[in-house]
């Protein structure tokens, strides 16, 4: 009960939710430490903090998802204690989750009908079709009631998120890292909507650790770190980037990263023409030509679902392709990827836990999966353990992967040190190119570190690397030069020196980059606290 | 209330053997209550069981001989299991492996009067070729076509039943019975009888040496999956199809090749039993060994080794249970083994936390 | 060979196999495989066998046929759900022992003989439809007639209606149908329990009207694992169960039935009873459903509908993914 009571505008109005000293612990961590948080209604009241300080795990216990330990939940003034999400609904509070909870099979009205009360039996498409169109009108959010989910783009999917909360008549939304998954001129549009919902009185949490745009949405600010409040209710209008940085993670954080001068050598990734399927048999590379060099780092701009995974898959040997791709001057595309494993392709894929890793084998096991061909590892048709166990030490070591033991099951493993794992592992082979796809997505700003410098010491030594990554802050703290990616083609190619953000923004999303830039544009890039 | 599993950070070694026991333990006291209730007598049905398989040397040896198509074809199934391949099919690629052995001698392949050593090799290559071609086909399917390997197996079973059955009633036929002519002499694996004349201690033993191909191949399966590259790729593979790929193994390759030797090991487990056991090609040669195999791998946890000692207890329920009423007893004590067993694979992996809720307000 | 009869009477074995694939239709639809459909219908088969000899009632026999069905498939549901154990080791675990118990309770009832079967009905104007009426409608079991009810009510559960939706938001996003407040484990005890239930009257339908009598595991022949193959077939859709359901019960009718014909176009019939070549017609069934399922798997991957989406994986809340 250490509520800080901050200079703010005097307020009368019962809060539209509130959490008074809120505890919750999971196993080993304490991730709500006597938490107070109010929302009034008609506001956006943003919640910042970085990964793992306990944002969500509140949030998950406004949407009745988990429950506290101690401490109480009210809804406008009345103590509440969901058993169930359908409680929490009914309350009028719905959350819009960070990883979308809709049936990809399934079509924007039954995602929309779903969990609901009526119809009772019977389905009636077109009679919900209407409504959804109705509100779908009244808060700017264009979709296709007819559509199915996996037919969307992410940004589509998010609306139906919200369709999906108003249509259960929800006063309070619950926004979790919303914008993480969208182009600047997507963020611009949900922020329309959410503004739109707050002058029709309804009012909304806003969850997410980037400054800049908390402070352009919010009117207020609440920062969480390790679980606790540090600063509670903040008048966003007069908050800096710098200040609330250091609310949140404790210490100023670093401006940019040293780096040795862009030197890029010979061309070692070249693609030319490449034309691929993806899972669904569509196009989603349209005749992508690219070339990254020897010390270089080209980033990959592109919203969700634009190619950039199949660009990964096709240059590692995952996906087969037209065209031709080439690493050190021979072929890799349409073979395997053992054989672009031995061209001295490594791979850092989107997917930890169900690709780069093996969960339930150890950790030493994991760390021998790309070398477990080769003398000294392998004698002969055997595997020498011995050696085997030398190199995943020394690699465990080296790059500060804390687990218990090597025998370890991976699965046990934190995000970061199981993606310092996975990194130790193919820097390990000393490779040519290094493909990295979202290689910090859900990891703390600690890890977040570590893993930008390994990537600059990889650079430094003169390998190829082709950041794939949805955050443009990390493209543009890492990369050397930007391509820009939509519907499968390279649309735009930038110095990352130079490079207009407006420009890569209007291009993610199908814009013309040479066009006026739009008037009300958010700024929603930038590197943390660079400002 | 509620009841929450909680993962085990790191199960102590004990843990995994110790419950394993118990889940025996459990699955036997149940059946026991079934016996009891169906009009048994659970106690004397037990203790007949244990003085059945291991009262004397001889029944003892006895145990062994029921236990050595359940090691070839428990092996099998395990290595099958290891890569996640369900392999319920060690049941048709037995029959297919004593169909295989036979034909050496009843086709015949090599003429009458050839020595044994020459008959018994070939006999070996023949059975395990044959079972290993019958494990292939749903490994192609599979590796190729995407085709659910539980109901090919399954299905290529009753196959492989109708096609022993129309050698033993048709072309092998002999008298018009339902059994082959006896193999010549040269075509019997040795048995421990056999050698009654030097070490008369042997007299009566009809341990043969199948036993020692199952032992054999135990060693070789263990070998390769956990010391060769190959055994790292199946094991890899078998936890993460995704990752194996990523890491540049070839699945497709490893299915099929794992189908095929899962497949050989129970032809050869076939060939055993015909050369070494019945010495004949009959209907109804297996009394479903090729299940059984299933849960022998599972209750050994998919390690070669311990298959050994788990095939040796299922040899003694098949021996035993041949002469327990209702007949169906020994097939149910399995099936509450096995689900004993999965039952205690989740206490070994979490922790079950069982709490009375605690009120939100 | 009266072509009408041989259909006739195919239909009324491809009833048995309909119920038991539509009852596994429920539970994987609803994310749960349950391979334990041979050992549910057979105890199913002995439950309401046995039900029968003993009362004389043989309504009784299929309540008690489905109830057994239904709770023997409880145990493979804790097991799945809750335990969170692998969903294929257990439906096995679940045939051994079905197969085992049936067994056991069975001793003794081969020699039962005759007992009162389910009723026999003809429909007075369909019947009277040239051809499809002898075929269908004509002194068929009323559980056939159940059967044909049952296809298009499961068909339209299933995609016209709430808890349809609901069952098959379980089944493709566990995540999704949990965060809308649908409580996926209750659901998907129920739809196991539902395939139990219907596995069950799939034993009784052969012991209490198609082939009546307890032969052992002889009773079902494996039928339990053709359904399972049939639901892959039919790519989760009761309609398609239907036509696959009723197209195996004719095929294996007619293998009866060429057994008992001495000439085939003039010459002697190879597959005469007694003949070792009937083995080869008796793999038939087996071998066509091979086929049928790399059919299905192939169709699946052309036009990218597969099975649901969780089938086969535990949920549990807070754990992204598989």
């Amino acid at each position: 009960m250490t509520a800080a009571t901050p200079a703010q505008p005097a307020r009368t109005a019962t809060p539209a939710i509130e959490a008074v000293g809120v505890v919750k612990s999971f196993p080993g961590v304490l991730a709500n430490d006597h938490v107070d948080f109010d929302l009034q209604p008609g506001e956006i009241h943003a919640l910042l903090g970085e990964n793992g300080a306990g944002k969500s795990t509140l949030m998950n216990i406004f949407a009745g998802l988990y429950r506290q330990d101690e401490g109480e939940i009210r809804i406008e003034g009345r103590s509440a204690a969901f058993r169930s999400p359908r409680d929490a609904i009914a309350a009028g509070l719905g959350m819009v989750h960070q990883h979308f909870t809709l049936v990809p099979s399934q079509t924007v009205s039954e995602n929309i009908l779903l969990g609901l009360d009526r119809p009772r039996f019977l389905l009636d498409p077109h009679g919900s079709e209407d409504e959804i169109r109705r509100l779908a009108a009244q808060f700017r959010l264009q979709v296709d009631p007819r559509a199915k989910i996996w037919q969307l783009s992410v940004g589509e999917q998010q609306r139906v998120e919200i369709l999906k909360m108003l249509y259960r008549g929800a006063r309070i939304l619950i926004m979790d890292e919303p914008t993480a998954v969208l182009a600047p001129q997507e963020v611009e549009e949900l922020f329309r909507t959410l503004r739109a919902m707050t002058t029709a009185g309804r009012s909304v949490v806003f969850i997410s650790h980037k400054l800049k745009e908390v402070i352009a949405i919010a009117d207020r600010i609440t920062v969480m770190r390790r679980g606790r409040v540090t600063a509670a209710g903040l008048p966003a209008a007069g908050a800096t980037p710098v200040e609330l940085a250091r609310l949140m993670v404790g210490r100023d954080l670093l401006e940019v990263y040293e780096r040795t001068p862009f030197a890029p050598g010979e061309v070692l990734l070249s693609a030319r023409d490449v034309e691929a399927d993806n899972d669904r048999g569509l196009p989603a590379l349209r005749g992508v030509s690219l070339d990254v060099r020897a010390g270089e780092i080209v980033g990959i701009a592109a919203v969700a679902g634009n190619g950039q995974a199949e660009l990964a898959q096709v240059i590692t040997g995952l996906r087969p392709c037209r065209g031709i791709v080439t690493v050190g001057g021979r072929r890799t595309s349409n073979l395997s990827p053992g054989h672009a494993i031995r061209q001295g392709v490594a791979h850092v894929p989107e997917d930890r836990t169900g690709e780069g890793s093996a969960p339930n084998l150890s950790v030493a096991d994991n760390l021998i999966m790309k070398r477990f061909r080769e003398a000294p590892v392998s004698r002969g048709w055997l595997i020498n353990g011995a050696v085997a166990r030398a190199l995943a030490e020394s690699l465990k070591d080296e790059y500060a992967i804390a687990a218990p033991s090597l025998d370890t099951p991976a699965r046990l493993l934190s995000g970061g040190n199981l993606q310092r794992l996975i990194l130790a592992r193919e820097i390990e082979t000393n490779p040519a190119l290094l493909v990295a796809c979202q290689p910090t997505r859900g990891l703390d700003v600690w890890a977040i570190e570590t893993i930008h410098r390994l990537l600059l010491e990889l650079r430094q030594h003169g390998a190829a690397i082709l950041l794939v990554s949805g955050d443009l802050d990390e493209i543009l703290a890492l990369a050397d030069r930007i391509d820009v990616m939509y519907e499968g083609r390279i649309v735009g190619s930038f110095d990352a020196r130079t490079a207009d953000l407006q420009k890569i923004g209007l291009l993610m999303t199908g814009g013309d980059g040479g066009s006026e830039p739009p008037t009300a544009a958010v700024d929603a890039g930038g590197t943390l606290g660079s400002s | 209330m509620t009841i929450r599993l909680e993962p085990r950070v790191q199960p102590p070694g004990w843990l995994s053997a110790a419950i394993t026991f118990a889940a025996v333990g459990v699955a036997l006291v149940i059946s026991g209550v079934i016996i009891a209730v169906v009009g048994g007598d659970p106690v004397r049905s037990y203790i007949h069981i244990l003085n059945a398989a291991f009262g004397s040397i001889g029944v003892l040896s006895d145990t062994l001989v029921k236990a050595t198509p359940l090691l070839l074809t428990g092996l099998a199934c395990a290595l099958a299991f290891r890569m996640r391949l369900w392999n319920i099919g060690a049941e048709g690629q037995f029959l297919l492996g004593a169909w295989g052995a036979s034909a050496v001698v009843l086709a015949p392949i090599l003429p009458p009067g050839t020595p044994g050593f020459i008959v018994i090799p070939t006999m070996m290559l023949a059975g395990a070729a044959a079972g290993g071609i019958w494990g292939l086909i749903p490994g192609v399917l599979r590796a190729r076509l995407g085709v659910n390997e539980i109901i090919t197996t399954l299905m290529l079973n009753y196959v492989a039943l109708f096609w022993v059955q129309f050698w033993v009633f048709g072309p092998w036929s002999e008298g018009g019975f339902q059994q082959t002519a006896a193999f010549p002499p040269e075509a019997f694996l040795p048995r421990l009888t056999d050698f009654a004349s030097s070490v008369p201690a042997f007299d009566g033993l009809t341990v043969q040496l199948g036993l020692v191909f199952g032992l054999v191949a135990a060693g070789i399966v263990w070998l390769f999956l956990e010391r060769s590259r190959w055994g790292y790729e199946i094991r890899l593979a078998g936890d993460s199809q995704r990752a194996a790929r990523y890491a540049g193994v070839d699945i497709a390759r490893n299915v099929i090749v794992v189908f095929a030797i899962s497949g050989a090991l129970a032809g050869l487990a076939g060939m055993s039993e015909v050369s070494g056991v019945v010495h004949r090609l009959q209907d109804r040669i297996s009394p479903g060994y090729g299940f059984t195999a299933i849960i022998i791998a599972y209750l050994a946890r998919f390690d070669p080794f311990k298959v050994i000692v788990a095939s040796v207890l299922f040899g003694a329920l098949i021996l035993a249970g041949r002469e327990i009423q209702p007949s169906g007893v020994p097939a149910m004590i399995q099936g509450i083994i096995l689900f004993s067993l999965i039952v205690a694979e989740v206490f070994v992996r979490y922790r079950v936390r069982i709490e009375r809720s605690v009120a939100a307000a | 060979m009266d072509f009408s009869l041989i259909l006739a009477a195919g239909i009324a074995t491809g009833t048995a196999l309909l119920f038991a694939a539509v009852g596994e239709i429920f539970a994987e639809r609803a994310g749960v495989m349950n391979l334990g459909v041979e050992g549910m219908m057979l105890m199913g088969a002995v439950a309401g066998f046995s039900t029968a000899v003993s009362t004389g009632n043989p309504w009784l026999g299929v309540v008690l046929a489905m109830l057994t069905g239904g709770i023997i498939s409880l145990l493979h549901a804790v097991v799945a759900i809750h335990l969170r154990a692998d969903q294929v080791v257990s439906g096995l675990a679940l045939t051994f022992l079905g197969s085992g118990l049936a067994r056991v309770f069975g001793e003794g009832l081969s020699n039962a003989g005759a007992t009162a079967l389910l009723p026999r009905l003809t429909i007075p104007l369909l019947s009277e439809v040239p051809i499809a009426g002898k075929i269908f409608f004509l002194d068929q079991s009323v559980l056939v007639y159940v059967g044909y009810l049952l296809v298009p009510l499961a068909w339209f559960w299933i995609n016209r209606t709430r808890p349809g939706l609901h069952l098959r938001a379980v089944g493709e996003s566990p995540a999704a149908a949990d965060a809308q407040g649908i409580g996926v484990y209750r659901l998907r005890y129920a739809y196991v329990f539902v395939g139990g239930l219907l596995a069950g009257l799939a034993g009784a339908t052969i012991t209490l009207a198609v082939s009546p009598g307890w032969f052992g595991e002889q009773t079902t022949n494996g039928r339990g694992w053709i359904a399972v193959g049939l639901v892959i077939f039919a790519q989760w859709s009761p309609l398609r169960a239907a036509f696959g359901a009723y197209l195996f019960g004719t095929i294996s009718r007619f293998i009866i039935d060429v057994q008992g014909v001495d000439t085939i176009l003039g010459t002697t019939n190879p597959f005469q009873a007694g003949r070792s070549a009937t083995f080869f017609l008796e793999m038939v069934p087996y071998l066509l459903v091979v086929l049928v399922v790399v059919i299905g798997s192939r169709e699946a991957a052309r036009k990218r509908v597969g099975a649901p989406a969780a089938l086969g994986t535990p949920y549990v809340r807070g754990e992204r993914g598989a």
